[in-house]
């Protein structure tokens, strides 16, 4: 973990906006009902223990870590599917990039059927495509990788339940208070608003950040089309006129 | 209407669903070649300074049942109490304590544990010092947004009684929730997500 940007930030970062976030408890997606805490989070106030997080160097990353489409398939094949590049800006809640951020992310493929030993599906495994990538946000917080577009898949929530098509995204920010995961989803596709899992978000512009439109303008001919995903998690709070603590 | 506030809004969270050990510990998920190993399996390395410590326990649910499919997130100080992040203004930490781990719960009895360093105290903005502790971050198939909560030592008792955060929650019945004790081969620390017990979790 080296030192990647300058001058360095610290402080308190601004309080999440609950409004946006799903609840602990959401019925609507069984699984939440046993995992939600029933006691009201504590609120401790913000520590060097949540301002401060790690951060990752390139060397930790592989030639092939934001192409998925090459990163486990045999030498000169490729998965079936739909070729795509998701790409997009990492920022925070004041419109300032974030560079220097690891984002990881995982997805089942064409046929909607994830590499994993807990996985039922009957769609094929693809024996082209592992699932998952990785890419440090640049200078200008941005990121673009190289993926299959994912199938919807069915999944034991109700009688006849499906998931939208969808990439599992995880992000690191510069303090661990800013760690976020969520899912991106694609533009049109008709089964999101039937989705318990989006339906736990209870804020429908906030569903919207979620899906990714299509991006004509960073589609190359005749090889893939592109969707963009901007990212942004939380801000650090303005320190005007503020008389900084001992320690903070 | 009055003028806009400048500012975008966080990214909503989702659950990391089934299936978070394709993205997040591939190699522990069976899917070997993309990455050499998974990231944050070592917190510290070989020459860290400050005592070992091991630490071990589950995640349990509402109903009692250890979660299988948990992973959990560490991020702590060095020995002296100095985080390995760009954002520590204070110092150099310890360039053998990364702080931050990354380990999977046991697919078949729920269990984890880690090898670390009890970390240093950390100065709290009220200027006092706080106990040291580990910072969890708790992520699985239903859970709607990472679950965050602190580890302290149920042997630095001194340090918690004056602990800034500790002394100031309310029921303190439930302050015990957050103390690992020590057993024989390491400190124990069970997180209890719902029900008797229920872990304290915060709100950062
Ligand atoms: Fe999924």
């Amino acid at each position: 973990m080296s030192k990647l940007f300058s001058p360095t930030e610290t402080g308190a970062f601004v309080a999440r906006n609950p409004g946006i976030h799903p609840p602990s408890y959401t019925p609507g997606y069984k699984t939440s009902v046993a995992r939600s805490p029933k006691h009201a989070k504590l609120s401790l106030g913000m520590t060097l223990s949540e301002m401060t997080g790690p951060v990752f160097g390139h060397d930790i990353l592989g030639d092939l870590d934001n192409d998925m489409i090459l990163n486990f398939a045999a030498p000169g094949e490729s998965p079936i599917g739909q070729r795509i590049i998701v790409h997009g800006r990492l920022l925070d809640e004041r419109g300032r990039p974030v560079p220097g951020a690891l984002i990881e992310v995982w997805q089942a493929n064409a046929g909607g059927r994830y590499r994993h030993k807990k996985e039922s599906y009957l769609a094929p495994l693809d024996p082209n495509f592992g699932g998952c990538g990785r890419v440090i946000t640049d200078d200008d917080g941005y990121y673009c990788f190289r993926t299959i577009k994912p199938g919807p898949y069915p999944w034991p929530n109700g009688p006849n339940e499906w998931r939208p098509a969808h990439i599992h995204f995880s992000v690191f920010g510069h303090g661990f208070a800013q760690r976020l995961i969520t899912q991106m989803y694609f533009e049109g596709d008709p089964l999101i608003p039937l989705c318990p899992i989006v339906r736990t978000i209870p804020d429908e512009e906030a569903i919207k950040r979620l899906i990714a439109p299509l991006d004509m303008n960073h589609t190359i001919p005749m090889d893939a089309r592109a969707y963009k995903f901007d990212i942004v998690l939380r801000g650090r709070r303005s320190t005007l006129f503020e008389n900084r603590l001992e320690g903070n | 209407m009055v003028q806009p506030l400048d500012t975008l809004k966080e990214t909503s969270s989702q659950t990391a669903g089934p299936y978070v050990h394709i993205g997040l510990t591939p190699n522990f998920a069976g899917i070997s070649g993309i990455y050499d190993e998974d990231l944050g399996t070592r917190i510290i390395e070989d020459g860290v300074r400050g005592e070992r410590i091991t630490v071990a326990g589950k995640v349990i649910d509402g109903t009692g049942t250890p979660l299988k499919d948990a992973v959990i997130e560490i991020w702590q100080a060095d020995a002296d109490g100095l985080y390995n992040s760009p954002s520590e203004t204070r110092g150099e930490a310890d360039p053998k304590c990364r702080g931050w781990g990354r380990f999977p719960v046991d697919g078949a009895d729920g269990s984890f544990s880690f090898e670390t360093v009890k970390p240093g105290r950390v100065a709290h903005p009220s200027g006092r010092d706080q106990a040291p502790h580990l910072t969890f971050w708790i992520v699985a198939r239903g859970i709607n947004i990472g679950l965050q909560t602190r580890m302290y030592f149920a042997d630095e008792e001194e340090a918690n009684s004056e602990d800034p955060i500790l002394t100031k929650i309310e029921h303190q019945s439930r302050v015990p929730t957050l103390i690992a004790c020590k057993e024989a081969d390491g400190y124990r620390f069970d997180i209890r997500i719902q029900g008797h017990n229920e872990t304290i979790f915060f709100d950062i």
